[in-house]
């Protein structure tokens, strides 16, 4: 090592992160590979905030924000593509998390002494989708438009304090300029605000306490466990896949680059099909099928209550969970799991079939 | 060391420290409120100029909304079997000429989650693409799908060269 190289080595102690790297070792069995889902939704995420950065640079939010995103995407050079490049991560951002969410739910890894990985991890995810109900509006056109009227009546379906509280977030009765400046002012500052020190306290966590291994796992001894070094073995696998990421982003942005609709125009109806992103599919497809079944208030008020008290339950799962792996409260947290997984897809798939 | 102990090795009696306790915790009894109460007044002093200051266009917007009457020009030459939409306050409505020659104004906004209806001619409905909702378009009622109430109807006068329409 040359001597600038030991200068600043030996100051800001790279030697110790290196050796802690280099004890550190990662689980080796049959489902090692869902271990890679957080990081790639780190990856993503890096994504996110270099291109938001870039996009930064030309995005006029308030009354020209339709006409910025307009120039962006048809003058501006590659802007087709770095906007495409945001939308598409963001989407990968969302469905890397949830892979992660639902591996690190069936490894049972949200138990004991690593309950704040899970709450921290849903704490990141609610920002995630936070992040994308306001990043949607940005370019204000009639998609986005009616995304938010439909999405700011949740809050605003709240007794007494919800219309006051949704009118402040709107910036008035109806959505429009203020809306947007609101939205754009959490998009890209409050949000990543609260986002990064969350994920700083994620990923401390998972350096303390390691990756968690299966139940199957648990049960062998530990000796016949096998494991592999973090670095440069764990990481150069990391790497590899961040690499997958990054081309699986570039194919999907380059050849189905995001289309910008119309203008959003306060006296047009709502067009036909219309429906939200997908990773809110579920849940609008669910208040829709509510809506036909018990019609009038009923509809809302029992598609609201099921999710709050579904996603209550499934943030204090490691309240529950809390004795062995062949206990009936593991076994009814795996069935709960299923339960929530399938009727996940089955009313994205619906969602998607009856729009 | 406790306090009693303190007090002890100081020499002083029992009654001297009781008094003592008692005037200590009148003490922190007052530093406690008037700690909070100036929490509280600075939460209030900072707090509010910050909502009224995030609740001006709210406030503008509930003003453009408190209207009462509004004229459409022309309006009276609409089509029948035909509707137009327009902005009552902030808004938006509907005012329709049907194939009868009869004609409403209605809110534009559908009683479920607030997106804005369109009138379908070909089934004389008023529909919401949002969520699949269904208005009768001669009476505002909802007929099926998820809204909870029929549309907020208008009072409405077709003269010469306008329609007038105000708050029912
Ligand atoms: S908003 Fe009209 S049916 Fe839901």
């Amino acid at each position: 090592m040359s001597k600038t190289q030991d200068y600043i080595v030996e100051r800001l102690g790279i030697g110790e992160v290196l050796a802690h790297a280099r004890n550190k070792t990662v689980p080796k069995h049959e489902y090692s590979f869902w271990y890679y889902w957080g990081g790639i939704s780190l990856f993503c995420f890096l994504v996110q905030l270099v291109s938001g950065i870039l996009l930064l640079l030309y995005y006029r939010p308030g009354p020209e924000a339709y006409d910025s995103v307009r120039q962006i995407t048809y003058e501006t050079h590659f802007g087709w593509l770095i906007r495409s490049v945001h939308n598409w991560s963001a989407s990968l951002f969302l469905a890397s998390v949830f892979i992660h969410m639902f591996s690190v739910f069936f490894m049972k890894a949200y138990r004991s002494p690593r309950e704040f990985g899970w709450f921290t991890g849903l704490g990141l995810l609610g920002i995630g989708m936070l992040f994308g109900f306001s990043g949607y509006l940005l370019p204000m056109d009639t998609l986005a438009y009616f995304a938010t009227k439909v999405g700011l009546d949740i809050p605003s379906s709240i007794p007494i304090v919800g219309p006051p509280i949704a009118n402040l977030i709107r910036g008035g009765l109806e959505v429009g300029e203020f809306t947007v400046q609101r939205f754009f002012t959490l998009h890209a500052v409050i949000l990543p605000l609260l986002f990064l020190p969350l994920l700083g306290l994620h990923l401390w966590l998972v350096q303390k306490h390691g990756n968690a291994v299966p139940p199957g796992e648990e049960t062998k001894p530990v000796a016949e466990r096998k494991s592999i070094p973090f670095f440069p073995n764990f990481v150069a696998k990391d790497l590899a896949m961040w690499l997958i990421t990054l081309n699986v982003i570039a194919l999907l942005a380059a050849l189905f680059p995001w289309q910008l609709g119309e203008m959003s125009d306060p006296l047009g109806s709502a067009p036909v099909g219309i429906h939200p992103e997908w990773y809110f599919m579920s849940q609008f497809q669910t208040l829709k099928v509510f809506g036909k079944l018990f019609p009038g208030y009923a509809g809302e008020a029992l598609g609201m209550t099921l999710f709050t008290v579904g996603i209550a339950l499934w943030a204090l799962i490691p309240f529950y969970d809390i004795r062995g792996a062949a206990s009936s409260r593991a076994k009814k947290a795996t069935y709960f799991g299923i339960a929530v997984i399938t009727f996940t897809i089955v009313m994205t798939v619906w969602g998607y079939l009856s729009v | 060391m406790s306090k009693k102990e303190t007090a002890a090795a100081a020499g002083t009696t029992a009654d001297e420290f009781e008094d003592e306790e008692a005037r200590e915790f009148s003490r922190r009894g007052f530093l406690k409120i008037a700690v909070g109460g100036a929490g509280v007044a600075y939460a209030g002093a900072i707090g509010y100029p910050i909502y009224r200051y995030l609740s001006t266009p709210v406030e503008k917007s509930a003003e453009l909304a408190a209207v009462k009457e509004v004229v459409l020009p022309n309006a009276d030459k609409l089509l029948k079997g035909s509707a137009l939409m327009f902005k009552f306050g902030v808004r938006p409505s509907l005012l329709i000429h049907h194939a009868d020659d009869s004609w409403i104004a209605l809110s534009a906004v559908c009683t479920h989650m607030g997106c804005t209806v369109a009138f379908n001619p070909a089934t004389a409905q008023i529909e919401c693409h949002c969520h699949g909702g269904k208005y009768d378009a001669k009476t505002g009622e909802n007929i099926s799908g998820p809204p909870p109430k029929p549309l907020k109807k208008f009072d409405i006068t077709v003269g010469q060269g306008s329609v007038t329409v105000r708050r029912a």
